[in-house]
């Protein structure tokens, strides 16, 4: 049996004025049934791209130049449209990170939940996709009395529940959340970051959670990728990853974020910014800031290795092969 | 009334503009049945027929012709009465017209995008170039006279105003997060077209589509007025306006006076209509 999700050497290119803007570059994973993947990286590091691309909803001037998405063995690059906007909501759906704008601000809660059941399969009565509908909200904790209401009674965290809910209301075999806890407080993002658990395990979930909070994938994610400049620098199990970084990018990201346990260890800035990705360094596109660079670095692209459970792909263990 | 840190109470006081959006609809709406009303109670209302003579040129108002008379010794009240059905009929139709080409091509434009867009754009933006009513008479001289020339001469000229203003808004809120939220939920071209981007942009389209009423109005006074519009005698506020004009000096202010007065009144219904439209038709707002 296939991996539910199989990615391999996808390129995703923005062609702007300026020239082509490599958003993602030959980006390698795979990912089993009901496992969840926490995608992290810097702003700009392609990682919300890459979700998109799965959805084969990159925003133009973006393109999808090479690559294969397999979905249960089929390529999603090769589905029609018409299939593909199928597919969109019933097999892969996705939860945004602004959930005060992710709702029609002119329907009520029901359409939302009314239309998403009626596009997807035609002969669903309303009466029956209204009870559904109500069900549904009890259990994102939502009262189901508030089905009429607009988007706008509803606060920050009760839109996400909402969002939460149309995503996973066809139950599809792949959701996508990018950043779906980042303008949410501490407090709501944990209740929002525990519905999502509790309807992960309850549904069998497999999630792709983009994030550029490291704390919040620990927490939810088995696997973790970790993403620099359009490619996956080190992807692995997350105690593995967290408990002995290989990458010295995986290294500066953990080092760069507050640990309560450790709070004599400072935080760490990774010095200087993201590489222009229209002219990216040459090379590892790390080693501009790299602390550990050396003569390779600048020379060849590393290409990923297995380490133990890992891939890593950086110079420095080139070298344990020879 | 305590102040508070100095600031007056009558300040803290003050209402907000909660509910006042409602009286300005329902202000405009009045004002426009009102004069609606009067145009199907025309022939029943109106003391003498509007086209004949029926007295002594240019006689000021009076209890026997309480608007006076005008050049040509016709009554200006019942011409008055009368000329709102030509208004009216011809502002509705051009605009009526103008609306539905202007937003249909609008949505498409904006929402395909590419060459059509490009195409589209500069077609419209060439007609928008023109100075309206220039082009208005150019194309109302083309077609000879008549109501529904006219109608058709000023709708043209329109058009590229609801095309800019409806592909301008899609292009904005095809980038709204609902709209791309729809689509990773496998909403329907369609859908999203009508649902996400239009529903969201007609609050827009009432307004432009109200202070365009009130604009064709004048267009088509300015028109009538150029003789390009409904040949005489039919009575017509345009026509009465301009022909008042070279009595103005003389004094006979009245031929001038009610007609101008009634054009005011159906522009400011419209313009008051559509402004409290705009904010009733918002959900947001409404709550407030």
């Amino acid at each position: 049996m296939p991996p539910l999700l199989d990615v391999q050497e996808l390129t995703v290119e923005y062609f702007t004025l300026k020239g082509q803007v490599k958003a993602v570059t030959g980006v390698n994973f795979s990912l089993e049934r009901g496992a969840t993947l926490g995608l992290v990286g810097e702003s700009a590091c392609g990682k919300s791209t890459l979700g998109f691309s799965i959805l084969r909803l990159v925003p133009p001037p973006g393109r999808i130049v090479a690559g294969k998405i397999d979905l249960e063995g089929v390529n999603l690059l090769n589905v029609p449209l018409e299939a593909m906007r199928r597919i969109r909501g019933s097999q892969v759906s996705m939860i945004f990170q602004d959930p005060m704008t992710s709702l029609n601000p002119l329907m009520r809660i029901r359409d939302h939940f009314v239309e998403l059941f009626q596009t997807h399969d035609p002969s669903i009565k309303r009466e029956e996709a209204v009870s559904r509908t109500i069900k549904l909200l009890d259990s994102l904790g939502i009262g189901g009395d508030r089905i009429d209401d607009y988007p706008h009674q509803f606060s920050g965290g009760m839109r996400q529940r909402v969002m939460i809910g149309l995503a996973l209301a066809l139950e599809p075999k792949l959701v996508i959340a990018d950043e779906p806890t980042t303008s949410l407080d501490v407090i709501v993002e944990a209740q929002v970051l525990e519905l999502l658990k509790q309807l992960r395990e309850k549904h069998r979930l497999t999630l792709i959670l983009i994030t550029h909070n490291i704390g919040i994938v620990a927490e939810m994610a088995d696997l973790v990728a970790v993403m620099y400049a359009g490619q996956i620098a080190e992807i692995g199990p997350t105690e593995d990853m967290y408990g002995d970084p290989l990458h010295p990018y995986t290294k500066g990201l953990l080092e760069s974020a507050p640990n309560v346990l450790h709070p004599e260890h400072s935080m760490r800035p990774i010095p200087g910014t993201p590489p222009d990705l229209v002219s990216p360094p040459s090379g590892c596109k790390f080693h501009p800031r790299c602390p550990k660079v050396f003569e390779p670095c600048p020379l060849r692209e590393p290409l990923p290795i297995h380490q133990g459970s890992r891939l890593v792909a950086c110079h420095l263990y080139d070298q344990v092969d020879h | 009334m305590k102040s508070l840190s100095g600031i007056p109470a009558r300040l803290l006081l003050r209402k907000g503009p909660k509910g006042a959006e409602v009286y300005l609809a329902i202000a405009g709406a009045v004002l426009l049945v009102v004069v609606v009303t009067l145009t199907f109670l025309a022939p029943y209302i109106a003391p003498y027929n509007p086209i004949v003579e029926i007295g002594p040129a240019l006689q000021p108002p009076s209890s026997q012709y309480p608007m006076g008379t005008d050049h040509l010794g016709r009554d200006v009240y019942s011409r008055v009465l009368y000329g709102a059905i030509v208004a009216l009929e011809v502002s509705a139709i051009s605009v009526l017209l103008s609306s539905t080409v202007g937003t249909v091509l609008g949505l498409f434009s904006g929402y395909s995008g590419g060459k059509m867009d490009r195409v589209f754009s500069m077609v419209m933006d060439s007609v928008y170039a023109f100075p309206g009513l220039i082009l208005a008479i150019a194309i109302a001289a083309m077609m000879g006279p008549g109501l529904v020339n006219m109608s058709i001469a000023i709708a043209v000229v329109y058009i590229p105003t609801y095309f800019r203003m409806i592909r301008g808004q899609v292009l904005q809120t095809r980038e709204q997060l609902y709209v791309e939220a729809a689509r990773a939920l496998g909403a329907k071209n369609s859908t999203i077209l009508f649902r996400y981007i239009f529903a969201n942009i007609i609050p827009s389209l009432v307004v432009v589509l109200s202070l365009n009423v009130a604009d064709a109005i004048l267009t088509e006074a300015g028109m009538s007025y150029l003789g390009l519009g409904i040949p005489p005698p039919t009575p017509d506020w345009g026509f009465d306006l301009s022909k008042g004009k070279s009595y103005l000096p003389g004094g006979y202010w009245w031929m001038i006076t009610f007609p101008g007065i009634m054009i005011l009144i159906v522009v400011l219904g419209f313009s008051l209509l559509g402004e409290g439209l705009n904010e009733i038709l918002n959900p947001r707002l409404r709550e407030r």
